[in-house]
């Protein structure tokens, strides 16, 4: 970083506000694309509804808000139930195809995606709602010599404990241990006396509590409109695909580099910019899955030495 | 029913259908018959979703790409080189089948999930091209003013709906007929024994790269031919066309039908879209909550589609009378289950057996 010595802009200086836009997408996506790791990476689930969960959020929070510190909180506390409560209604629906495909899988929650999402346009009309946050917050700061929106900022401050209490969860609790064994062997997991329907029960409610908290909080920045649920969907893939689903450190790395890309990659490079998320998805998948049969190939060989 | 007897009754509904088709644009109004000239240019992108998804294997989000590029191409021969049908339509066919074999890399070494994942993202940069490459596209306004066609030289210019209509069905069908005849040869047998043990196939020596190469470039170049076709139907062309939304449709609605069966992918495409089309103009805003349910429905009560719902039920009640029906015996490990109907002696020894254990190479998770 160039140093503020002169209110004259140095040549990274522009880029700051879309560099810490950035940060703020991609803690968003982070909270967001966690939820869909877990019901990939634990219950092997394709949830295509992940859109909706967020989108629940987002339209509560639009619709409880009223400027309000208190309304915040309860619109939090309301959104995160109810994206939980969706996600746990999933997991019912769920349970007759759990040993089907993914296909099926995609089938179903594609449906509820497409029935959900039309009965809460119903709700809440088709056009994109305006979010009131507390007046403390709906103002601009100085960041380095540069106006600022508050709430953004306390939404990378909120965003990151999220994570890190995420982090804890997985890496220090009982059910942390439980998630990451699943993700390891679910087949052992249940061999060991946990019962798949209530690992699914909790994946896909926890992940539907993440998304709901994520569509609150993240109403403001990606806001709550008929094609919201598609859009986080979208993006929460390309986390998925670019982090893995292996780790909490590599969800985080892939939401704040799709969160860069789409802010800060649009500002330096508005040609590419909008082509290197998904290129960037399809060169790692295509990549990967050409690595496999080579590794398959060497221990074959080796095998046989 | 005997087999025979079943083959009879199909060709029977086939013929009584075609003549449906035929006689339709004289019975509905222009607009309508508009509407089904859309729908069959969807119709066989859906054949061609079904033919990598159901046939080969891999399951696709991404023939909204060569459905993209033939249709650009057709638009722009059509404006700017020649009114002529044909040439639209092999304009069409070979850059869909240049868009696929530039992408073929990406995808025939992945299954399963990954390749869903990766055709995704293939539409996605397909969708963001059309919008962004204005020059060529028209970006987010698209192009309209496109010249009427005729289908070959010396004909007079399409100015109806119903000519357009009937163009539309003709081409569709060549394309069909030509596409159930190449899988009726060896190498369609092939296709699918790829599809049903492919480390057998690997085992025995066959190119299954190869073969899903060769596949992948052909459902591209049926693509780009409905692309064209999109062109005569609708006259102009946005890259709303080609959203996620579409892809995602035509992927369901061949799930609808099937999958495995060409017949299926038309009709569960039709009806996706004339719940999505007609249902949203005589109940306006309940087509997603109707077709959201259609998509709930089928995964709980057909498993592998309304098409493959028949053979499914004639497999349980064969395997019910031979007092085989051991709880391995369950229907609808998904549209990779067993290989349906009676076909040639030379896939039986490839069968999968009635314990219904689930083919390799298909069970794709993310790696």
């Amino acid at each position: 970083m160039m140093p503020q010595a002169a209110p004259v802009l140095g040549p990274v200086d522009p880029y700051l506000i879309p560099a810490l836009d950035g940060v703020a997408y991609g803690l968003l996506l982070f909270v967001a694309a966690s939820g869909l790791v877990f019901c990939f990476g634990v219950a092997n689930i394709l949830n295509l509804a992940h859109g909706l969960l967020y989108a629940i959020g987002a339209y509560l929070a639009a619709g409880l808000m009223d400027g309000g510190w208190g309304s915040l909180l309860l619109a939090l506390g309301v959104g995160t139930l109810a994206a939980a409560g969706a996600g746990g209604l999933l997991a019912g629906l769920l349970a007759p195809v759990a040993r089907r495909d993914h296909l099926t899988q995609a089938l179903l929650t594609f449906g509820v995606a497409l029935g959900g999402g039309a009965l809460l346009v119903t709700a809440f009309g088709p056009d994109s709602l305006p979010v009131r946050i507390p007046a403390a917050l709906d103002r601009s700061v100085e960041v380095a010599g540069y106006r600022y929106a508050a709430y953004r900022l306390v939404f990378i401050g909120v965003a990151a404990l999220i994570a890190v209490l995420l982090w804890l969860a997985v890496a220090r609790t009982r059910a942390g241990m439980l998630v990451r064994a699943a993700v390891d062997d679910a087949d052992m997991v249940a061999c060991l006396g946990v019962n798949p329907a209530r690992i699914r029960l909790g994946v896909l409610a926890a992940a539907g509590a993440l998304a709901g908290a994520a569509g609150v909080l993240g109403a403001p920045i990606i806001g709550p409109a008929p094609t919201t649920g598609d859009t986080v969907l979208l993006l929460s893939l390309v986390v998925v695909v670019l982090g893995g689903l292996g780790s909490v450190q590599g969800t985080l790395l892939a939401a704040l580099a799709v969160g860069e890309i789409q802010s800060l990659g649009v500002a330096l490079a508005p040609t590419f910019a909008p082509f290197l998320l998904f290129a960037a998805m399809a060169l790692v998948l295509a990549v990967r899955a050409r690595g496999l049969p080579g590794r398959f190939l060497r221990l074959r060989a080796g095998g046989t030495a | 029913m005997t087999p025979a007897a079943r083959r009879w009754l199909l060709r029977a509904g086939g013929a009584g259908l075609l003549v449906v088709a035929v006689a339709l644009p004289w019975s509905v109004d222009a607009y309508t018959t508009s509407l089904f000239a859309r729908t069959l240019v969807l119709a066989l992108v859906g054949v061609s979703v079904a033919l990598l998804t159901g046939l080969a294997g891999l399951p696709t989000l991404g023939q909204t790409g060569p459905y993209a590029a033939g249709a650009y191409a057709g638009a722009l021969v059509a404006m700017h080189v020649s009114t002529i049908g044909v040439v639209q339509v092999l304009a069409g066919a070979a850059t869909g089948a240049i868009f696929a074999l530039l992408t073929v890399p990406l995808v025939v070494y992945a299954r399963g999930v990954v390749v869903l994942m990766i055709t995704l993202a293939i539409g996605e940069l397909t969708v963001t091209a059309a919008g962004r490459w204005t020059s060529v596209t028209g970006g987010t306004d698209g192009l309209a003013g496109i010249p009427a066609i005729q289908p070959v030289w010396g004909m007079a210019p399409l100015a109806s709906d119903r000519a357009r209509y009937l163009y539309t069905l003709v081409v569709v069908g060549v394309v069909i007929t030509t596409m159930v005849m190449l899988l009726r040869t060896p190498a369609g047998l092939l296709l699918r024994a790829s599809r049903d043990d492919e480390a057998r196939m690997r085992a025995s020596g066959h190119r299954v790269t190869g073969y899903l190469a060769v596949t992948f470039v052909g459902a591209g170049a049926v693509a780009g031919v409905a692309g064209s076709l999109l062109i005569t139907a609708q006259q102009y062309v946005s890259p709303a066309d080609f959203g996620f939304d579409v892809a995602a449709l035509l992927l369901l609605g061949v799930v609808i039908g099937g999958a495995t069966s060409i017949g299926g992918a038309i009709a569960g495409t039709a009806l996706v879209i004339a719940v999505r089309d007609w249902l949203s103009g005589l109940l306006p805003g309940y087509a997603p909550l109707l077709l959201g349910g259609l998509f709930v429905l089928t995964a709980y009560l057909f498993p592998r589609g309304v098409a493959g719902f028949s053979t499914e039920l004639a497999s349980l009640v064969r395997s019910r009378s031979r007092g085989r029906t051991g709880p391995g015996d369950r229907p609808g490990t998904g549209i990779q289950g067993r290989p349906s109907r009676g076909e040639p002696v030379g896939v039986a020894p490839l069968q999968v057996g009635p314990s219904g254990n689930r083919s390799t190479g298909h069970g794709g998770e993310l790696p």
